[in-house]
């Protein structure tokens, strides 16, 4: 009986690991072939002077030459330097900015779901339209709307600017729309952490005679450590992937002002086919994002200690 | 006694009404601060669908920074009607849905089961294969787009609607999001279901993906926000209208001068309001979802 019993279940382990395997194989196959395969391949790729369509020379090994050659690339060092200013300028922002509206949402006024939904929506279109919009907010021309703008409030003192076309203000301007869009994401993740703080927090802190601005740099900043965390860590690696904005409004110029890692890659592998030399910019893009999320990583587990 | 009573009495009266006053400025300046930033946030789209009405172009142009970005003056379906004849509209707009609507159906099935092996049954290699799902959450998909390009080309999958499909329907943050949610449910009411003799396939059909239609909306919402805006892609493996979807239609029809704002609007209106509408009616599922997607830190 105790044996029969033993073996039924030996049997019916068996059974299981099978359909575990099973029911992860469809995911499993495909990660492997669509990620885990191209991920490697960037790797081995990225020594080699691979072409996207074989040509008449062989595929060979060519030692570390994309890594020298692109320490010396002045638009893949321009396009490296954009990603950081992008980090440097809209990280902070952003989340500064995201941090506010969702205090601001999280107040007890009417209306506020209303803001809320308008605040959010930038997050619902997508950024090729978001592109084409804003170029038209860009115009050139006296009678664009930003250039009538930034005249009114300088009092006549700034003309028009081409800010699209002009290589010192063309990244600023992606920026700036990049913040309009995203911010809204942002915001609500921090509501959300808002709306976990406990309120009798804040009912001993005014207790004890704290102020509103004492009460947010007291209570709310350090209960939200998490997740501005969280926020930060991932509008970094977000702008490390910025790429549809300048395919629409710049093509990364001009002259290279608004270059960004992964629009040259596309340039290098899908534009030239030049496969092996763009794996070696991917492969330097992954380790950027490695560092970042295992410092992520590192941060967060000695919050939690 | 009664006098220092009364003086006191007064003296906090006098406080709460400065305290209120003061809550009544506070108020005030929340609400020019909300209806501010509220026009920040609201005016580009409102000049878009604005302007679309807009048939001259000459007038949009020198409408642009005026009162007349905000207030139709003439309403006029030209632009909406010279998109439909001079572009294949339809077809863009079905490529989208297509291509978008089947990568996450697929997907939600294919990582949830996936989830629900991982987090209920017990199998040799789970705990690696588990590990091996992390891991990847953090590559993004722009770092092996070009490799992977290499392995469609060699499939000879470019220029066709599953090569914007199939690669795309296995993705680790979802499974990772769905795996979070399977191990929060109680193991006692499958095992009840064990004991009847149900399978593992029915149990996983019939018990947990009903328990799970939080996981499965936030998975779907997310999973629209990033693939109905994808540009890259589609951009290296289409040729032609065929099988081009939205972003990758708008950018290529009016990425060039001469510029039709007008039409340019009218295309962007179109493709943006059937999202927007889905957004302003599941918006406390985006909300939701977007808000959960920052927890697991």
């Amino acid at each position: 009986m105790v044996i029969q019993n033993n073996a039924r279940k030996k049997g019916w382990r068996g059974n299981e690991s099978r359909l575990g395997w099973l029911f992860a194989s469809p995911a499993l196959i495909l990660l492997f072939v669509f990620v885990i395969v191209p991920f490697i391949l960037a790797f081995i790729f990225s020594f080699t002077n691979q072409r996207l369509v074989p040509g008449p020379n062989p595929t060979e090994f060519v030692g570390l030459r994309n890594f020298t050659r692109l320490v010396a690339d002045k638009r893949f060092t321009r396009a490296l330097l954009n990603n950081f200013t992008f980090v440097g300028v809209v990280v902070p922002v952003q989340t500064v900015l995201a941090l506010l509206l969702a205090v601001l949402i999280n107040q007890k006024l009417k209306f506020v779901n209303f803001f809320r939904t308008v605040y959010f929506s930038p997050v619902a279109i997508t950024m090729v339209v978001v592109s084409v919009v804003w170029a038209f907010l860009y115009e050139a021309s006296a009678n664009g709307t930003i250039n009538q703008f930034v005249n009114f409030i300088s009092f006549g003192l700034i003309g028009p600017q081409d800010w699209l076309g002009n290589r010192s203000l063309a990244f600023g301007a992606i920026m700036l729309l990049s913040i309009w869009q995203g911010v809204g994401f942002q915001m609500v993740i921090f509501l959300a952490g808002l709306q976990e703080i406990p309120y009798s927090l804040y009912e001993a802190a005014q207790i004890d005679g704290a102020n509103i601005r004492q009460q947010f740099f007291n209570v709310t900043l350090p209960m939200l450590r998490n997740t501005t965390l969280f926020v930060v860590i991932s509008t970094t690696i977000l702008a490390f992937q910025l790429y549809a904005q300048v395919e629409v409004l710049t093509r990364g110029g001009p002259q290279n002002s608004t270059q960004t890692m992964v629009f040259y890659t596309k340039v290098m592998g899908f534009e030239q086919g030049r496969i092996g030399y763009a794996s070696a910019i991917t492969v330097i893009f992954f380790l950027i994002v490695l560092i970042i999320s295992l410092v992520q990583r590192y941060v967060l587990s000695e919050s939690e200690a | 006694m009664a006098h220092v009573a009364m003086q006191g009495n007064s003296e906090v009266k006098q406080k709460t009404g400065s305290l209120s006053m003061q809550k009544r400025v506070g108020t005030v300046l929340g609400y020019i601060a909300l209806v501010l930033l509220g026009f920040f946030f609201l005016f580009p789209t409102i000049a878009m669908i604005v302007l679309s009405l807009q048939a001259d172009e000459t007038s949009i142009t020198q409408d642009m920074g005026t009162i007349w970005m905000f207030i139709p003056r003439a309403i006029s379906f030209q632009n909406y009607t010279d998109v439909f004849e001079r572009v294949d509209f339809p077809l863009a707009f079905g490529n989208s849905v297509l291509i978008v609507g089947s990568t996450i159906v697929i997907g939600l099935f294919v990582n949830s089961l996936i989830a629900y092996s991982l987090s209920r049954l017990k199998w040799s290699g789970r705990d690696l294969m588990l590990g091996v799902v992390v891991a990847l959450m953090i590559i993004p998909f722009e770092a092996i787009a070009v490799p992977l390009l290499r392995v469609v080309n060699v499939f000879g999958w470019l220029n066709s609607y599953h090569v914007q499909i199939i690669p795309f329907i296995a993705d680790a943050f979802s499974i990772f999001l769905f795996y979070q949610f399977f191990i929060g449910i109680p193991v006692e009411l499958e095992e009840a279901a064990l004991v009847d003799g149900a399978s593992r396939f029915r149990i996983y059909w019939q018990i947990i993906v009903p328990l799970s239609l939080p996981v499965f909306s936030t998975v779907a919402i997310l999973q629209f926000i990033f693939k109905w805006g994808m540009l890259l892609w589609p951009l290296m493996v289409t040729r032609g209208p065929e099988f081009m979807p939205l972003p990758l239609a708008m950018n290529t029809l009016y990425g060039q001068a001469p510029f039709l704002w007008g039409d340019r609007f009218a295309f962007a209106a179109l493709m943006t309001l059937p999202t927007l509408a889905i957004f302003l009616i599941f918006q406390r599922w985006f909300v939701q979802s977007v808000a959960s997607s920052g927890v697991k830190g």
